[in-house]
């Protein structure tokens, strides 16, 4: 083919690889729905095991939400790189003249898009429903959004060093939940700190601390542990 | 010029030496076709060629060229269309415009399936669509792992017929396959299992 073809930036690398996830997200609105699904059902068995005691609830709200999160986040995170690799796309990224890691975030981007950010977004509904006091409302939201940018990412590594094995599943979690637990305590620190009316930028400047530092990081690990799951 | 330089490779999988004292040279113009029974490495050596695998690979492959990769795996999403598919193709490096696309789906005969979700068409359809990458790729060298499974008889024809314009024009191919040799004097063979351990 002729030289004058217009060569494909770094950018729009990155965009393609979203914009591609992202299409393959959106044609399976079940698989999306999972998490809020499960997002939802735990939050309504709660007050049924612990009884309806407005009192108690609100101020263990924080810290239910928060772990279902984290398992939901875990939940989905672990088949994000399944299908990329029993379809050889992940193969297909490997050989890209692209730094893998960039390619790769495209990718975690739309699957926190429909997965963390969509959570984040509708939390304050499930916090309505335990009980959580509305001033904690905005900052529950908040904390999610920063703190599912760290989960996704910490997910994304787990299945990418665990995609070549057969029901990884268990060691996919082994490996990243005590990674997550920084991430947990921070943000329920933060909600439970908003709730009995003190500051809670500090827990916030920390999740968001996390989520760059993740942001920045992570995806390198992930390129990594993608190249090791896919030399066998 | 040499599109692929490999020299001496050995192929180690888990505690078994696959392959060892392999070494080819892939000029313009070549068409080199890996054969071997199952299981003697033809994969892993296209693989190692590829860049792809690295673990349990000794030995010197130089590949400073652009490459197309086509495994076994399709690598398309089911779920996604074949003008998607190939829209965001992962390893493609340049701008395809959509009516490029188009016509390289009428070449592979799946005119009218642009729109139709992978995972609904035949499985030769769906190997057709990963080979229209032949069509919208820059590369130079081409890998092909069993081009011709899944294909009809005149999908066969269409792909021998891509390869030979590719290698007429510049190009080189190493593909693995069971047939025998379809480009007669045109190819080189290269028997792995001389290289067995």
């Amino acid at each position: 083919m002729s030289a004058d073809v217009p060569l494909l930036s770094l950018r729009a690398a990155f965009a393609r690889q979203f914009l591609r996830h992202f299409k393959a997200l959106m044609s399976s609105p079940a698989d999306m729905a999972n998490p809020l699904l499960f997002f939802f059902m735990v939050v309504t068995l709660f007050p049924l095991g612990l009884g309806p005691d407005p009192e108690r609830l609100s101020t263990m709200a924080p810290g239910i939400l928060w772990v279902v999160a984290l398992l939901s986040s875990l939940m989905v995170s672990s088949k994000l790189f399944a299908s990329d690799y029993e379809d050889g796309s992940l193969e297909q990224l490997a050989i890209a003249p692209y730094p893998l890691s960039v390619l790769v975030l495209g990718e975690v981007t739309a699957h926190w898009l429909a997965t963390g950010f969509l959570l984040a977004v509708v939390s304050p509904l499930f916090g309505v429903m335990l009980g959580l006091p509305q001033h904690g409302l905005g900052v529950l939201c908040y904390s999610l959004l920063l703190g599912t940018v760290c989960l996704t990412l910490i997910g994304a590594m787990g299945s990418a060093l665990t995609v070549s094995i057969r029901r990884g599943g268990l060691l996919m979690s082994l490996l990243i939940i005590p990674l997550n637990v920084p991430v947990l305590i921070f943000g329920t620190t933060a909600v439970s700190e908003a709730i009995i009316g003190g500051n809670p930028s500090t827990w916030l400047a920390l999740l968001g601390g996390l989520a760059m530092g993740s942001l920045a990081l992570v995806p390198l690990a992930i390129s990594a542990a993608l190249r090791v799951s896919l030399d066998n | 010029m040499s599109l692929l330089a490999a020299h001496d490779v050995e192929i180690e999988r888990g505690d078994r030496r696959l392959l060892t004292g392999v070494s080819l040279t892939v000029e313009v113009g070549d068409i080199w076709q890996l054969v071997g029974a199952n299981g003697v490495g033809k994969t892993s050596l296209l693989r190692a060629l590829a860049g792809l695998a690295r673990l349990g690979v000794t030995g010197d492959i130089e590949h400073d060229q652009q490459r197309l990769y086509l495994g076994h795996a399709p690598s398309l999403k089911k779920t996604l269309s074949p003008l998607d598919n190939l829209r965001c193709h992962p390893a493609c490096d340049i701008v395809v415009a959509d009516d490029v696309i188009f016509s390289a789906l009428a070449s592979v005969s799946l005119a009218g399936y642009e729109d139709r979700p992978v995972g609904s068409l035949s499985a030769g359809q769906q190997r057709r669509v990963a080979l229209a990458r032949l069509l919208l790729s820059p590369a130079p060298l081409w890998l092909l792992d069993e081009p011709f499974t899944a294909l009809d008889a005149s999908g066969c024809d269409w792909l021998d017929a891509q390869i030979r314009s590719h290698v007429s024009g510049g190009g080189a191919v190493v593909y693995t396959s069971h047939q025998p040799s379809r480009f007669g004097s045109l190819q080189q063979d290269i028997d792995l299992t001389c290289h067995v351990c």
